[in-house]
């Protein structure tokens, strides 16, 4: 491009900075559009880079508006290739935007992923399902569901055999409430169960130097808990694919900005998806999430899964108070010994390992699958999440923790 | 630009070999007046910048190691309890309010913060793991690096005299908030490749030859390329370094036992230990020329 490395005169200094600063406005454009979060103030200094002489060097003002523009690793590594891109005229491989973007209007949906899916037959010839299916629903007593009266006859009712749109869409929404409900509940028992109040001595002289010093009016301090962090591996596969669109619903729910959270999801391999679960509306967040479950139904492999989280994420987002939960039928295509490994490693670094198993109430079921029974003996619990009520027994094991 | 060149050149001349990448950050640093936000694995030389940074300005460096629950009292500010009372009772009885005395500077503590901006000379503040502090405690210091000025109830708006050259380091255990992200230059610390680790190798431990410190970090970058909990980072070569001029190995293909024995400098966990055996380590050697 002309614009770097002209040296114009001065009476056509005016007309060049217009054109410069139209260019870079352009190229501001395409960093937010590829994720990057660049602000007025980085214009400006972009601007006044430009004009102290870095323009006339491209290679050293790509390394200078790489410092100024990334602000992590990911826009760090992929910004040589937009910058030359753009200013360069060098053709790069498209890029996904997949993480980044919410542009995703037009991806199939989670539900209507769900939706296609004929009931009970979706597993692709790799993933080993038990015949005995088709255990009917058994719908004796009221369901002990708080806030969420609409979907009483819900609560029992196996996500996979919710059949009409109207159903799916009143249990998402059952999910979403019993979410919510869960998160205040477990953040008032939190509240009623702190105590131990401690002396905070150096408050109390300072508060108290206008008695002389006598400690008439007692500062305490208390020790700040850390939130419990909840870290959601969901398996996203085929044999899974009718249950995963309620449980990102309830997912979504009890992550939202009040407790910390991180979400992945996996089938063949690994995606960290947090940046979706925080958005705020659970639509679009579904939807960005159906982008990254594209390539579902080609097997799971939760050791390999496993492995890359223990490896690349574990560090960052497992601290003392976590808890691992971790969806999945346990059907592993791939390494069982591996699995066996990677859980065992998992279990040294968290507080407690759930493992949801959907298919553990179909009638029948015995967890004989190779991945579960490498995996069992690390896990804390071991539970059915098929229905909105299994889904709401979870809470009192969470509260204790 | 200049600027670049020279920086990285008074960087190498006070121990720190730097890329272009990391020279070019520096001096935008200075010219933008933006902190630096290095990350990076651990071990690759993070808190290093800063240090060569402060004897490239031949200015103080003021450190300040985040950790969990750090507030404003041992960051900032706190006032010498002890002192003021004890002038509270020595000036007991007497006429008039001693209030203005006890709230002055003398019965101030300086922390790091405070310090940094109240230095004639412009210091280096190194604000170590950012990632360990809390939330909060980020929102603060995004305040405090945008104004430069802190304002402390009994005394008012302390402005700063100067403003330090701030360097923030991360880990990565916690993912950092977009406005502290973007307030920062970003420049990501990697391994360096084995050129520069040979040249960082022979610039820090005495008698490592040239060819020596060339064998050592291809060594280790063959080490780096197995599967390893933990890999060793540019502090571990060093050691590694130290040790093998220590025990007077000036190559390694004439000591391989040694070298296989004091592997131990790199490898960190049982597991990697077990992942390098004697035939790995072999093996690796012998791509090395």
């Amino acid at each position: 491009m002309s614009c770097c490395g002209t040296t114009p005169s001065l009476d056509e200094m005016d007309e060049v900075s217009r054109l410069v600063s139209g260019k870079l406005a352009a190229f501001l454009r395409t960093l937010r559009d590829n994720g990057f979060a660049v602000g007025l103030a980085e214009g400006q200094d972009a601007a006044s880079l430009m004009a102290s002489g870095y323009a006339a060097r491209p290679g050293l003002l790509r390394s200078a508006f790489k410092h100024l523009f990334s602000a992590r690793k990911s826009e760090w590594e992929k910004f040589d290739g937009l910058f030359d891109a753009f200013w360069l005229g060098k053709r790069i491989r498209s890029r996904s935007t997949a993480m980044g973007s919410s542009k995703s209007a037009n991806n199939p949906s989670l539900k209507s992923m769900q939706d296609g899916a004929p009931p009970g037959g979706t597993q692709s010839a790799t993933d080993q399902v038990p015949s005995s299916d088709d255990a009917p629903p058994s719908r004796g007593g009221e369901g002990r569901m708080e806030g969420a009266s609409r979907a009483e006859n819900l609560a029992e009712v196996d996500f996979r055999k919710l059949a009409d749109p109207e159903q799916v869409a009143q249990a998402h929404e059952a999910a979403a409430s019993l979410a919510k409900i869960m998160r205040t509940r477990l953040t008032r028992r939190d509240l009623a169960r702190r105590r131990g109040y401690r002396l905070d001595l150096r408050r109390t002289i300072h508060r108290n130097i206008s008695h002389g010093g006598v400690p008439i009016s007692l500062v305490k301090r208390r020790r700040k808990d850390k939130p419990l962090r909840l870290i959601v591996l969901l398996d996203a596969s085929g044999s899974m694919s009718m249950y995963t669109s309620v449980f990102l619903r309830f997912i979504h729910g009890v992550l939202d900005e009040f407790r910390e959270a991180e979400a992945f999801l996996f089938h063949t391999r690994l995606a960290h998806v947090s940046g979706a679960m925080k958005e705020k509306d659970a639509g679009r967040a579904l939807d960005r999430l159906s982008l990254l479950a594209q390539g579902a139904g080609g097997g799971t492999r939760i050791g390999e899964s496993l492995q890359t989280f223990n490896r690349w994420h574990a560090a960052r987002v497992i601290h003392s108070r976590s808890v691992v939960m971790i969806v999945s039928d346990g059907y592993e295509t791939g390494d069982a010994a591996l699995l066996g490994r990677e859980m065992a490693a998992l279990s040294k670094r968290c507080r407690r390992i759930v493992w949801l198993n959907p298919m553990m109430a179909w009638e029948g079921y015995a967890p004989e699958a190779k991945g579960i029974k490498a995996a069992l003996p690390h896990i804390d619990l071991y539970a059915p999440a098929n229905t909105l009520k299994s889904l709401s027994a979870l809470e009192p094991y969470l509260a204790r923790l | 630009m200049k600027d670049r060149d020279e920086i990285a050149h008074a960087l190498a001349a006070s121990g720190y070999i730097a890329d272009s990448e990391l020279a070019t950050a520096v001096s935008l640093m200075q010219r933008l007046r933006r902190p630096l936000l290095l990350e990076g694995e651990a071990g690759v030389g993070k808190t290093e910048v800063a240090k060569a940074l402060a004897s490239v300005h031949a200015t103080e460096l003021i450190r300040l190691q985040c950790y969990e629950g750090l507030d404003q009292s041992s960051s900032l500010y706190e006032w010498n309890y002890q002192r003021q009372l004890l002038a509270i009772q020595a000036h007991r009885g007497e006429a008039g309010s001693i209030e203005d005395q006890i709230f002055s500077e003398k019965y101030l503590l300086e922390r790091p913060l405070l310090a940094a901006i109240r230095r004639e000379k412009p210091p280096v503040l190194l604000i170590d793991e950012i990632d360990r502090a809390d939330d909060e405690f980020e929102a603060f210091l995004l305040e405090l690096l945008s104004d430069f000025q802190v304002s402390i109830p009994e005394l008012g708006t302390i402005k700063a005299v100067s403003i330090p050259h701030v360097v923030l380091t991360s880990n990565g255990t916690r993912e950092l908030s977009d406005a502290l992200r973007r307030r920062c230059l970003y420049h990501y610390v990697d391994y360096p490749d084995v050129e520069r680790e040979a040249r960082i190798i022979m610039t820090r431990i005495d008698g490592a030859s040239a060819s020596l410190s060339l064998q050592i970090a291809r060594m280790v970058e063959g080490i780096r390329k197995e599967e390893l909990r933990k890999v060793p980072g540019v502090a571990e070569t060093l050691d590694w370094a130290a040790a093998l001029v220590g025990l007077d190995v000036r190559d390694l293909h004439d000591a391989p036992e040694t070298m296989h024995e004091t592997l131990m400098c790199l490898l960190k966990t049982q597991e990697d230990k077990v992942r390098v055996s004697r035939e790995v380590s072999q093996r690796i050697l012998g791509k090395v020329a």
